[in-house]
């Protein structure tokens, strides 16, 4: 009954998708304008069922109903009740479900809350989301039905991959998808603006919410996914440069640029056709990212579709979207109108600067990424990784992260150097101080120059505060303050990790002791442990640092059942300076038992660093949304006021 | 400059910086990315010594010995035409067995052995490395033949 229910509430939400299209499209011309007052409406419902489709499936994961083929593949009733939920998006068809709530959903709040466009250019963005909507309406009806019955029912369930059964998996690919999706929403505004010509400031305010909230999300995502790979996959490693991580830092890459280029946008009225050009390909980003990570093409533990079919449907849509808002640029770019102008050594001028670096670096990102598949077609079978991504991509991150210690001082239109050199002596003696020490301790070229610039950017992220009343700064002055502070946190991180690790692999008997860094760790026993739906071997490791308080830490390696699959759980000991990371192996001659031990100084920076960017974009949103707030109060107070006067 | 021509120029920073970006890629990738190997293609036309490079095949039946350090690792994968050993220090994955398919990421040393920094192994029942994967369904039962 309720996957019926489910069924029947997403294809209702893609009829109401098909009209929503249709009639945002007629109503711009002029025999349609009747129609406009419904676009809006039928947006609002689209989304509610697309909700309602999808709280179905959960539901079914919740009550683990085995007569739904979905669920009977990917739930046990074994499960915990969490990773029961959590299994709802953990496989290929609710994932895509959650998909298309979520853009079914953004197109609800575009069409309740945006008032500041135009008419047209609203219609002609809710006609662009519900077009896209549509795909993915299709490929979930199509191919990807997720409410397919099972005759008869299973008896067992399959359960779910083990990797996925993780508190992680109730946070990383929601945010990674509310993030790719939000920007769906600035991919529809950008189609909007050029379907009407419409690119203004006015058009760059009402689309920077929507990429300051899919950016937050897109961070946070990241940064989860970061963190769970590092303890989960027990390598001791944060970024693997993996397919589906680039999949996810490349939408990242765009939004980024985005973000900064709609603020020149809003405030100067420049990069005009720029901007709408990044609106289409920040999207796109994302929609190659579900295509590489979800077509199959890669096999990992994010590659649930394996079905050829379901990879050519989403390369279809990939290349209608791609394809047709890159020729809807190309025929309306040149009747988008010149900005204004701007010196080189301005605000915008270094914003622009960040924007080409940004794009540089994607660039590589999405060559390397994708070169192994093109090779692999040509009949050469090759792998592309951090000996690749991690010199040439630092080629671009390093001057574009010299000029962000300089761009946010600059002013806008025109500036000089020479104005705000009193400022930069602290910032340029840090930077070089900090090299010439990296590069006598013999660490490497690029951890030097990480914490050379993290040593930089740290002192120089404050700068614009200076000489302002602190009580006074606006939210997103604060918001942009925070996030580059953040930079330098998490580069912090990086270069210290890769500067300063160091590691242990030894084999010890039960009461031997080894020493990693200035770590002393026993390994006291080695015992069975069992849990809800696994038995593992635990170590139990008594750990001091530089012999100090005694503290246990217990890896594993875990059996589970259903299915039948082993993995290695890793311990972690974190102190304010570093982290302890301790992985259980396999057995070995004379009763030792292999154990690989890292002392990692400050490595948890990274993840708080990439947290402080996104809670700097979270008090950006803040403040523009409350200014908004404002604006549209004291606008109805007037259009009140004006009312009873005329009475 | 004059400022009329200031999209103009824009446009093209941006296009030289892209394609600066592009060739550098394309150079980086010549030079950095890791090819593939099948035991035989490693017999026959050895990878330069030190370069990084894959080498896929089924791990020999037998093969798998333990240095007295308990963490030093040495095997064979081979296929149905050549052997090569293989010496890893680390944890092994935890499918790795002998018999079965792995990938081993590393380089060649100077009296041709593979030094391992990395095996990738079945991950699940499900999971087999992307190189593996691609192969057809004869060339996978041609290996796992050999193996036996």
């Amino acid at each position: 009954m309720i996957a019926e229910l489910g069924l029947a509430a997403l294809w209702l939400a893609a009829a109401l998708a098909a009209l929503q299209l249709i009639a945002g499209a007629l109503a711009l011309t002029q025999r349609g304008a009747a129609l406009a007052g419904i676009v809006r409406p039928v947006a609002v419902a689209q989304g509610v069922l697309a909700l309602v489709s999808f709280l179905a499936l959960v539901v079914l994961f919740w009550q683990t109903d085995l007569s739904v083929e979905l669920v009977a593949k990917n739930s046990h009733s074994a499960k915990p009740l969490l990773y029961k939920l959590t299994g709802t998006w953990g496989n290929h068809e609710g994932s895509m479900l959650l998909w298309a709530m979520v853009m079914g959903l953004s197109g609800s709040l575009v069409a309740l809350i945006e008032r500041r466009l135009p008419e047209p250019t609203m219609l002609a963005t809710l006609a662009g989301q519900a077009f896209v909507s549509l795909g993915f309406y299709a490929f979930l009806l199509a191919s990807s039905n997720p409410f397919t019955r099972l005759n008869p029912a299973a008896i067992e369930g399959a359960g779910l991959n083990p990797l996925l059964q993780d508190p992680g998996l109730a946070f990383h690919p929601p945010t990674l998808y509310i993030g790719y999706v939000g920007l769906s929403v600035a991919f529809s505004f950008a189609i909007g603006a050029l379907v009407t010509r419409e690119v203004g400031p006015a058009f760059a305010r009402a689309m920077r919410p929507w990429v300051l909230g899919s950016w937050i999300f897109l961070t946070i995502g990241i940064v989860a996914g970061s963190y769970w790979a590092y303890y989960e996959l027990g390598w001791g490693g944060w970024w693997f440069w993996d397919p589906v991580e680039n999949a996810s830092l490349m939408p990242w890459l765009a939004a980024t640029a985005l973000l900064h280029s709609v603020s020149v946008l809003a405030a100067r009225n420049a990069l005009r056709a720029w901007t709408v050009m990044l609106g289409v390909v920040a999207f796109s980003m994302s929609m190659v990212g579900t295509f590489l990570v979800r077509s199959g093409i890669l096999t990992s533990v994010h590659a649930f579709a394996v079905d050829p079919q379901r990879g050519s449907f989403i390369l279809g849509l990939l290349v209608l979207y791609i394809g047709g808002a890159l020729l809807l640029f190309g025929l309306r770019a040149s009747s988008v109108s010149e900005g204004e102008r701007f010196a080189a050594t301005s605000r915008e001028g270094a914003l622009v600067f960040n924007n080409v670096m940004l794009s540089a670096i994607l660039g590589i990102v999405l060559v390397g990424t994708l070169y192994p598949l093109l090779a692999e077609a040509l009949g050469a079978k090759v792998s592309v990784g951090p000996p690749y991504f991690n010199p040439v991509s630092a080629i671009f991150a390093v001057p574009m992260l010299l000029v962000l210690a300089v761009g946010p001082l600059l002013r806008w239109r025109r500036d000089s150097l020479s104005r705000i050199r009193l400022q930069l002596v602290l910032p340029v003696l840090l930077f070089v101080g900090a090299l010439v020490w990296g590069a006598s301790d013999a660490m490497g070229i690029l951890p030097a120059l990480g914490l050379a610039l993290a040593a930089m950017l740290a002192v120089a992220s404050f700068l614009p505060l200076k000489g302002r009343k602190l009580r006074q700064v606006k939210l997103p002055l604060w918001g942009m303050v925070v996030a580059h502070f953040g930079v330098a946190v998490a580069l912090l991180g990086m270069a210290s990790d890769a500067a300063f690790t160091k590691e242990r692999l030894v084999a010890l008997r039960e009461g031997e002791v080894t020493e990693v860094g200035p770590w002393t760790v026993k390994l006291q026993r080695i015992e069975p442990v069992a849990g809800p739906n696994w038995t593992a071997l635990r170590a139990d490791l008594a750990a001091s640092y530089a012999g100090g308080k005694v503290s246990e830490l217990h890896p594993a390696a875990r059996s589970f059942w259903s299915p039948p699959t082993e993995t290695s759980e890793a311990a972690l000991k974190t102190r304010w300076n570093g982290q302890l990371y301790a992985v259980l192996g396999e057995e070995s001659q004379g009763g030792r038992w292999q154990l690989r031990l890292w002392w990692k100084p400050f490595v948890p920076m990274i993840w708080y660093g990439g947290l402080l960017i996104a809670l700097g974009g979270l008090l950006a949103l803040w403040g523009r949304v409350a200014s908004d707030l404002r604006r549209f109060v004291a606008r109805d107070k007037i259009a009140w006021r004006r009312s009873r006067q005329g009475r | 400059m004059k400022a009329k021509h200031q999209r103009l120029t824009l446009a093209l920073i941006a296009v030289v910086a892209l394609v600066g970006a592009g060739m550098l890629a394309a150079w980086a990738l010549r030079s950095q990315a890791s090819f593939f190997y099948l035991p035989a293609e490693y017999a026959a036309k050895p990878p330069e010594e030190g370069r990084a490079v894959r080498l896929g095949g089924m791990v020999e039946k037998g093969s798998i010995k333990t240095a007295a350090d308990g963490v030093t690792i040495s095997f064979v994968i081979h296929d149905d035409k050549a052997r090569v050993p293989v010496t890893y220090r680390g944890i092994l994955p935890d499918l790795f067995v002998e018999g079965s398919g792995a990938v081993a990421e590393g380089r060649r040393a100077a009296d041709g052995q593979f030094v391992a920094d990395n095996i990738l192994a079945k991950h699940d029942e499900n999971y087999v490395p992307r190189e593996m994967k691609g192969m057809t369904n004869e060339e996978a039962r041609k290996m796992i033949e050999g193996a036996s």
